[in-house]
């Protein structure tokens, strides 16, 4: 493959986009983890849970700067590198992100700085109500985003407009209620969860197996695998929800996922182990599970669903239709309201399929006038690289399980074992650390490598979606960004080790002292100051 | 009836162009004064106590301000997606240095004084002035290049083509005016800055953030106006010529556009809003006095009526250009041809509607509980819960 613009483009767009990933899923679980744990402690007013709350809040406070950074970057970088998409689908696509901003970025961002900087001019409830506006903003910002990237999955509720030469929003509701989205949703914020559940339970387990701080250690253990494993079910439950979507909006995706080159008998088998090769249109060595694709993708025994072959073919059908869309379309541009009623009636029949005809941009600059030739080379561009899906899926599907044997394990020692844990289990669950990140990255890999060629599914090719920019230019700011978040991840690690290893900054007992001072300071302003106040 | 019809094409556009303006002066008078204290940190803040006690200051509220900015982003996105397709891209490499900025004031804010050492420290408070400085002057740079008109075509199919090598195109926008706007940008940040840190801080801080705002002011108050002059006989304006609707189909090719004339032949036609740069000067030698005198509250709303006043002016005189291509007059952005469609444009005023209140609000109830200096006594005895 010839690397250009394209290439580059979303060389830089992935590498920024998996850095702020990271972040995210920590962000969105810890916030709500953190939550819980004040909440605990505003109920029983023991300073144990105080104490939790501000170690793990550190931590959550170190991670959320460099999500908030990266997530900047995010913001810009389609418009900066991805113009002509913007512009294309910026009607639809815009509003979502906007709306983030409104909803939740705001409520986020400004209760964060109040989370760390009110301890001493809050009282405990408006306290708790802070760190739950926290978690509820990271949340929310999640459901908005993925409103935004669940409309490029399945592009409902929009048409394409002659006139502004560009997609326009039909039906809010539509965008808004996608189910691809909202399947998405969960599982990613679930996915967050997993992510701060594993992470609680590694570090807490770690400092078990040094005999430190064992009273927070056990407390957070018992939190994050009760949380850890109603979200790692969640996380399943709703990637199986994503996957029965696949089927009705993204065939090419799930049938590369599978390696399934061909349309199988009804109900199809899932291939748990194989080599897929692109050339031949066959996977090596496979083995079959019977029946499960079918359950999955369908929730049926009888309904075929189709290979990669056979939507080819189908690519090949809307290519042509688009074909003609793309003539009427020149037509409309050119004639504006002049235009004769029948080419109008041409484009809105074929209209659907005007990205199909894009497809041909790559080859021709006259898409309506293609060859045989260029129709078969653009039809078989509608099918991704399978092998990277095929086992990055696998990987992450795998992980996912794994959580699940993990949080049930922990959560039976912490409820009925009197919080004991095995030394080989504390062992393992450090090592299990950076798993769900893994997970996570693979499942964003899946998501979006599975898209392509498009950027906009069935809408607007990856190829025609960028800006007109130089690889000079773009060059620069990706090797700036690799230097930068090299940077970035050196320093960020290097302070997450170091709050780490030195624990929670007060004993328990400077927490009670704390407390009780707070307490006389909320009653009566005036006399807090007059009694002594040690450094905190 | 659909409801988006509640309200017309036409009051919609103009209603987003309002909403803009409130976005991009909501951030210059909140995350205005984040900046303005960052690019004075080296300058105020001497000793480590000092500089945390600068950086305290806004240590709480930071992270809410910039979301203005984010929002304003996402508002351009929302509301006139061939404006930020163009301009984002076109503007490549200065959009990216803001970025730059604006990733490493987060990480500067946050690790700072997470660490005892002298070099560490200093090495972060050099990347707040960055983050400070640097964005607070490409933004000027960017509305003197703008108000220029920039070079850029658009095809056929609305592919936005930016004209220029990629360092011509860096390059050209160093232009001088441009950067007498960038200056001037960054003098009424730190100006607004200093106003801030004279409300926030005391002793030598605010003693040093006095002297080198009455500086700021005067030079914000001076450039504006001498780029104001510079503006109306140096350069020209655009105008869009022939029948135009309001309230057709937003694609630039459908309106015709003529260079030439004077932006100010807009004061002409709308004398009223020569009150916005009205309130820009005059706001502008309040503030310098307020900061001379020591006053505290005054000064900060003296600080806010000028930035209000300076930006609001801009917007007004080019109405209703947005974005005027000087190498393709005809590929200009204005609001009636560059916005969302009819239902998006509703749909993001009723979300706007509901919610900017509400940030409004809240956002007025955390600076109520921070209310209050931030001394060397609070720095010192808060040592490990503030930056």
């Amino acid at each position: 493959m010839e690397f250009g613009i394209v290439e580059l483009s979303r060389l830089q767009f992935a590498t920024t986009a998996m850095f702020h990933f990271l972040f995210v899923p920590l962000t969105i679980g810890l916030s709500i983890i953190v939550a819980c744990m004040e909440t605990v402690y505003v109920m029983t007013n023991r300073p144990i849970w105080r104490q939790m709350t501000k170690f793990w809040g550190a931590l959550f406070g170190i991670n959320f700067a460099i999500g908030v950074a990266t997530g900047i970057t995010m913001e810009f970088q389609f418009g900066m590198n991805w113009s002509y998409y913007s512009q294309y689908v910026g009607d639809i696509f815009g509003a979502p992100l906007a709306i983030e901003g409104l909803m939740a970025f705001f409520l986020e961002a400004t209760f964060v700085g109040l989370f760390f900087f009110g301890w001493d001019k809050l009282s405990k409830v408006q306290h708790l109500m802070v760190a739950w506006l926290v978690a509820i903003g990271s949340n929310m910002s999640a459901l908005w985003i993925l409103i935004a990237n669940g409309w490029m999955q399945d592009p409902v509720g929009a048409a394409f407009n002659p006139m502004t030469m560009r997609m326009e929003m039909t039906d809010f509701w539509a965008v808004l209620f996608n189910e691809v989205a909202q399947a998405k949703f969960v599982h990613t914020v679930s996915a967050g969860y997993v992510t701060a559940s594993v992470f609680v339970l590694g570090v807490s387990a770690w400092y078990l197996l040094r005999d430190r701080h064992v009273e927070l250690a056990r407390r957070s253990i018992a939190v994050a695998a009760a949380f850890g494993l109603a979200s790692a079910f969640s996380v399943v439950l709703l990637g199986d929800e994503s996957g029965y979507n696949a089927t009705h909006s993204q065939k090419m995706k799930l049938a590369a996922i599978e390696g399934m080159w061909h349309t199988e008998p009804a109900p199809a088998p899932i291939t748990a182990f194989g080599f897929p090769d692109q050339a031949a249109r066959e996977t090596h060595y496979a083995i079959h599970i019977p029946y499960v694709m079918g359950l999955i993708g369908t929730r049926s025994l009888t309904t075929e669903i189709p290979g990669i072959s056979e939507l080819v073919e189908q690519a090949e059908v809307r290519i042509r239709s688009g074909m003609i869309a793309y003539e009427a379309l020149l037509t409309l541009r050119a004639e504006r309201d002049a235009t004769p009623q029948v080419v109008k009636d041409t484009f809105e029949l074929h209209s659907a399929d005007l990205g199909f005809a894009l497809l041909l941009r790559k080859y021709t600059d006259t898409p309506h006038l293609a060859t045989e030739e260029q129709i078969k080379m653009a039809a078989n561009d509608t099918v991704p690289t399978v092998w990277p899906l095929f086992w990055a899926f696998r990987i992450m599907a795998g992980l996912g399980f794994l959580f699940i044997g993990t949080m049930l394990y922990f959560f039976y020692r912490a409820s009925f074992k009197r919080m004991q844990f095995p030394r080989p289990a504390l062992h393992m669950a450090v090592w299990m650390i950076p798993a769900p990140w893994i997970a996570a990255e693979m499942g964003w890999f899946v998501a979006e490598f599975g898209r392509q060629p498009w950027t906009v599914d069935g809408v607007l090719p990856t190829a025609m979606s960028v800006s007109a920019l130089s690889m000079t230019e773009v060059a620069i700011t990706l090797a700036g960004f690799v230097i930068f978040y090299s940077v970035l991840f050196i320093v960020e690690m290097g302070l997450m080790l170091k709050y780490i290893r030195k624990g929670p900054y007060l004993e328990v007992a400077e927490t009670e002292a704390w407390m009780k001072r707070h307490e006389i300071r909320l009653m009566g302003r005036k006399n807090a100051d007059a009694i002594a106040m040690p450094a905190e | 009836m659909i409801l988006n019809e509640l309200v017309s094409y036409e009051t919609l556009r103009l209603i987003w162009w309002v909403l803009v303006g409130v976005l991009l002066i909501g951030f210059a008078l909140t995350d205005g004064f984040d900046m303005g204290v960052g690019a004075l940190l080296p300058f105020v803040a001497k000793t480590d106590t000092e500089r945390r006690v600068a950086i305290n200051t806004i240590g709480p509220v930071w992270e809410g301000n910039q979301v203005w900015f984010i929002l304003g982003g996402g508002a351009i996105f929302a509301a006139w997606p061939p404006l930020y397709a163009v301009s984002f891209s076109g503007f490549y490499l200065a959009m990216w240095l803001v970025l730059a900025a604006l990733i490493v004031r987060p990480v500067a804010f946050k690790y700072r004084s997470k660490r005892d050492s002298a070099r560490w420290r200093n090495g972060w408070d050099w990347a707040l002035f960055a983050g400070g400085a640097v964005p607070a002057t490409i933004f000027g740079v960017a509305v003197g290049n703008v108000l220029q008109g920039v070079p850029f075509h658009f095809t056929d199919d609305l592919h936005a083509i930016y004209e220029g090598v990629w360092y011509v195109k860096f390059l050209s926008l160093l232009n001088p005016f441009a950067l007498c706007a960038g200056v001037v940008s960054l003098a009424m940040l730190v100006m607004h800055g200093a106003a801030w840190l004279t409300l926030k801080a005391d002793g030598a801080v605010q003693t040093r953030a006095r002297q080198i705002g009455a500086v700021a002011a005067l030079v914000a108050v001076g450039g504006y106006i001498g780029l104001g002059l510079w503006l109306a006989y140096g350069f020209d304006g655009y105008r869009i010529v022939g029948d135009y609707v309001t309230d057709g189909p937003s694609n630039p090719l459908h309106f015709e556009v003529a260079k030439g004339g004077s932006w100010m032949e807009a004061y002409a036609l709308r004398p009223w809003i020569a009150i916005a740069p009205a309130l820009g000067v005059l706001g502008g030698l309040l503030a310098f006095l307020g900061l001379r005198a020591g006053r505290e509250v005054t000064t900060l709303l003296a600080s806010k009526t000028a930035i209000f006043g300076m930006i609001a002016s801009i917007g007004l005189t080019m109405f209703p250009f947005i974005l005027p291509s000087s190498s393709d007059p005809g590929s200009s952005l204005t609001v009636w041809n560059a916005s969302s469609s009819h239902l998006t444009l509703f749909i993001m005023l009723v979300s706007t509607a509901i919610f900017l209140p509400l940030i409004l609000l809240y956002t007025a109830w955390v600076y109520k509980v921070l209310w209050g200096k931030v001394s060397e006594a609070d720095v010192a005895e808060n040592s490990h819960s503030l930056y």
